[in-house]
């Protein structure tokens, strides 16, 4: 790793762990950022967890908190980790990075840990009467709490108007934009201040979805966590699932047959293709242009007929499995997908021609809700809504998984971050994704579609039927899971919405001890509410939709 | 002819004007289903009836049935006038309107409107505009902030529109004399060519454009606007109070496409062989489809853009087109 300054500034202050990580101390751990960030041009912190090693090896200390940044170039990146004393704080990096405001507030709320300085510390996910910091590793994962109590939010809201120069909020009128509103994809709540129809303020409340997946993880094996990533973004269940497969078997340190990877690849970018016109189409609706909503969602019902034909599953497919995917091609899948892919271009093309030269969706869309540059990469925006703003960051290019290198294909990007600058994105990179496919339609090679190795993949029937090896395998497998040795590892793909990355721990044995997933939404959503003050409400509905959030992911 | 018998004969004129249209403006929501189906690639109302004919029967049905809510907070005499005071004034503003020619039944003359006033113009856009209550009292006492936003968009969307659909049907008043929808009605008479289309597109295309915001149909129809404002000043409404709400804007549209045919598109005057009759019915049918076309093609306005064209653009125009009339006239 190239951290030049940060190891000639802090020499005999820092150590390197097998994980890859650097240990600093908690004193210098604003310093140490600061270096990074800017001498070093780590300039995208994109996430942040802590991990509990009560009941893995709390010799050191018992807490951890991980920050895990790219390089400027994209392709680099850079675990820094803080062990905890005993009274559990930290500075807040708020200052430096945007993006650790909620993060910051995740782990405050999911671990109990505070941190210092933060503008804002109050649990995210959970609710506020929620009592203990579930992912602590004494909270037993049964023990359920009712909440009932709803949050006015007035918390936030005052000390924030009154820094915008409001001192008797009379002539205000405050609004619920959600959580059960027509166009809050998902139940997500903006609180708004509204001066006649304009936005003065807003505050976001999420967590409405959480439903404790990271929690879940660590009480099921590898290959069953597969199904609750389906429900993490199930616009595009399939490239989660690739995500955690692809994280789990670079933590095995193995490589997938090149027929399954062809196989990842072009069922990835159609998975990505459909997750685009599920955001287009109802941003679409929201702007009150009906007829595209079926020009775009009919050709995604071709690619569900074809999915369930594939995996047995329209929106949930759970296709993958550590170390390969779970059934080949069946007969005639090459002329379905010919179909599917035709249809989509149809939709895209009709849609194109009844907006792309409308006036009225240009001057709706365009300088609305924009976010800049340095802003985008601050708050940890990746991923289309980050492509928009002009900044070329696509995982597929920046550090190439599955052949994509191989690919010949594009990287679409935008000039101002508008909504128009968005969406337009999305539909060119529709276009890209069934480029890449029929290209790699062209080049798959036959051969497995699952590693032939007997402590990941499966044994075949035939074995588990006839002889005792097998039969024990199959048990053990099924029985203990994949066993993954002891590590701490990050790794991500280009999702749909951006940098889908996940982060796990593993002791050895078949259960992660930790999963935290990257979700882009999340920090997409973080950044709305400077984007949509100053507006009206028909922008804000429009910020909302070009983001596209995805509550299962936002909330986990 | 008794004064008795024109009382009757104008009650009967005004049931029946009162039940077609109200069987149109029924019909008419089927229509909008198929249409907007067709252009949408789906099939829209299939299952009562054939194609779903009688689905507008079990619309009926269900609106009629519903349980009628009338929110805790709201101001109940205000709110239950409100739906009222929509339906009433767009049916009401249609008694000055000549719907055919007239003809004889049995040797008795019958003239197709409910009541022939000098002033028939100034009495639909006058008395139409009356049903800018309906939104505004709806949203004030729903107490209810969706409704209340809703209200507002109404007020200052019909307000302003009317402002440009009253000064752009100044310029052929000017050049017809007369503010009788007959008269305007006989100043076309002679064929296509005679249209006021022809001599005043600017006054067409403006009061169109004014039909469409005042109608709140797309691309204008922020007052009721789903993804933004819930359903605007409808938001508390149900079963047949909703309903009344509903027909009112049916009856409004075709009232305003009755305006345009009898204004703009040559009235019932009969073309070639087709009778005045029919000419009317087409011309009326074209323009709801017209709506309905729009609707389907195009995205919405935000209000504050669809202000800025109202007042910046419209409006000047207006007042440039009468100026030019004016100036030709004299």
């Amino acid at each position: 790793m190239t951290v030049k300054n940060f190891k000639t500034l802090f020499e005999n202050r820092y150590f390197i762990e097998d994980s890859g990580a650097f240990i600093v101390e908690k004193s210098n751990i604003l310093d140490a950022l600061h270096v990074i960030k800017n001498r070093d041009n780590y300039t995208l912190l994109l996430d942040m967890t802590a991990v509990d090693y009560l009941k893995k090896d709390s010799s050191k200390a018992r807490f951890a908190v991980i920050y895990i940044l790219r390089h400027s170039d994209f392709s680099q990146i850079l675990m820094l980790k803080v062990y905890l004393d005993a009274t559990l704080t930290l500075p807040s990096v708020t200052s430096l990075f945007k993006s650790a405001n909620w993060a910051e507030r995740e782990i405050w709320d999911q671990y109990g840990i505070q941190f210092q300085n933060h503008p804002n510390l109050k649990r995210i996910l959970n609710h506020k009467e929620f009592i203990g910091h579930p992912l602590c590793k004494d909270y037993p994962i049964t023990q359920g709490q009712l909440c009932t109590k709803t949050d006015d939010l007035m918390d936030e809201m005052t000390p924030l108007l009154k820094s915008k120069g409001y001192e008797n909020f009379e002539d205000l009128m405050f609004l619920n934009l959600g959580p059960a509103h027509p166009a809050s994809h998902g139940t997500i709540r903006n609180f708004v201040a509204l001066e006649g129809e304009t936005i003065v303020s807003t505050v976001s409340e999420i967590g409405y979805l959480h439903r404790g997946f990271e929690k879940s993880c660590e009480n099921h094996t590898y290959n069953q966590i597969i199904p609750y990533t389906d429900r993490l973004n199930y616009c595009s269940a399939i490239l989660n699932n690739i995500a955690f497969a692809h994280t789990v078997e670079g933590m095995l340190g193995v490589e997938i047959p090149q027929r399954a990877q062809y196989i990842r690849v072009i069922i990835g970018e159609l998975s990505r293709a459909i997750d685009h016109l599920v955001c287009l189409a109802a941003m679409l609706v929201d702007m009150g242009a009906l007829t595209n909503y079926w020009y775009l969602y009919n050709p995604r019902e071709s690619v569900y007929t074809l999915l369930s034909k594939l995996t047995g599953a329209r929106l949930t497919n759970s296709y993958m499995r550590i170390g390969g995917v779970s059934r080949d091609f069946y007969e005639g899948f090459e002329e379905d997908l010919r179909y599917s892919l035709k249809d989509i271009q149809k939709g895209v093309g009709d849609t194109l021609k009844l907006i792309a030269h409308n006036r009225i969706f240009h001057d709706r869309t365009q300088n609305v809700g924009i976010i800049k540059k340095d802003e985008a990469l601050n708050r940890g925006i990746t991923g289309p809504n980050l492509r928009a703003c002009g900044i070329a960051y696509d995982l597929r290019v920046a550090k190439p998984y599955y052949g994509y290198d191989t690919f010949d294909f594009n990287i679409p990007i935008g000039s101002t971050g508008d909504v128009y600058d968005r969406m337009m994105v999305r539909f060119e990179e529709i276009e890209q994704s069934i480029y890449i496919i029929k290209q790699a339609m062209k080049r798959i090679p036959k051969g497995d579609i699952m590693l032939n190795n007997h402590s990941i993949a499966l044994p075949s029937k035939q074995s588990v039927y006839t002889s005792i090896e097998g039969v024990m395998n199959q048990f053990k497998l099924i029985y203990e899971g994949v066993k993954v040795p002891s590590k701490e590892y990050y790794d991500a793909i280009e999702g749909a919405n951006g940098e889908l990355g996940f982060f796990i721990v593993s002791d050895g044995s078949g259960t992660p001890y930790k999963v935290k997933v990257r979700p882009p939404c999340f920090y997409a959503m973080s950044a709305l509410p400077s984007m949509i003050e100053g507006g009206m409400i028909a922008d804000a509905v429009l910020s909302l939709g070009s983001l596209n959030i995805i509550a299962g992911e936002l909330d986990r | 002819m008794s004064e008795t018998a024109v009382i009757i004969e104008t009650i009967v004129k005004a049931v029946v004007v009162l039940s077609v249209v109200a069987g149109m403006g029924a019909f008419a929501t089927w229509i909008e289903r198929k249409v907007l189906a067709f252009m949408q690639r789906r099939l829209g109302p299939m299952h009562v009836g054939p194609y779903g004919v009688l689905q507008l029967a079990a619309d009926g049905i269900k609106l009629f049935t519903k349980e009628d809510i009338i929110p805790q907070n709201a101001l109940k005499p205000i709110f239950v006038l409100a739906p009222i005071v929509a339906a009433t004034s767009a049916f009401v503003a249609m008694a000055a309107i000549p719907y055919f020619p007239e003809f004889t039944v049995f040797g008795y003359t019958v003239h197709p409107i409910v009541s022939d006033i000098n002033v028939a113009l100034l009495y639909v856009m006058g008395v139409a505009s009356v049903g800018i209550y309906g939104p505004l009292l709806a949203g004030m006492s729903s107490a209810n902030k969706w409704s209340l936003l809703g209200a507002a968009r109404a007020v200052v969307q019909i307000l302003s529109f009317e402002v440009v659909s009253g000064l752009s049907v100044l310029a052929p008043i000017m050049m017809i004399g007369s503010l009788s929808l007959i008269d305007i009605n006989d100043f076309q008479s002679g064929g296509v060519t005679n249209w006021l289309l022809w001599k005043q597109p600017l006054a067409f295309l403006l009061f169109a454009i004014a039909g469409f915001a005042e109608t709140n149909r797309s691309p204008f129809d922020t007052i009721e606007f789903e993804a933004e404002i819930v359903s605007g000043f409808a938001t508390e409404y149900s079963g047949m109070r909703w309903g009344l709400f509903f027909v009112g804007e049916y009856a409004n549209m075709i009232t305003i496409a009755v305006l345009v045919s009898i204004i703009f598109m040559g009235g019932y005057n009969p073309i070639w062989f087709i009778p005045g009759a029919i000419v009317m019915l087409l011309k009326v049918s074209f323009w709801i489809f017209l709506f309905l076309w729009v609707r389907a093609a195009w995205p919405h306005v935000r209000p504050d853009q669809l202000m800025w064209v109202c007042w910046k653009v419209l409006m000047p125009l207006a007042l440039v087109n009468i100026l030019i009339t004016g100036i030709v006239l004299v």
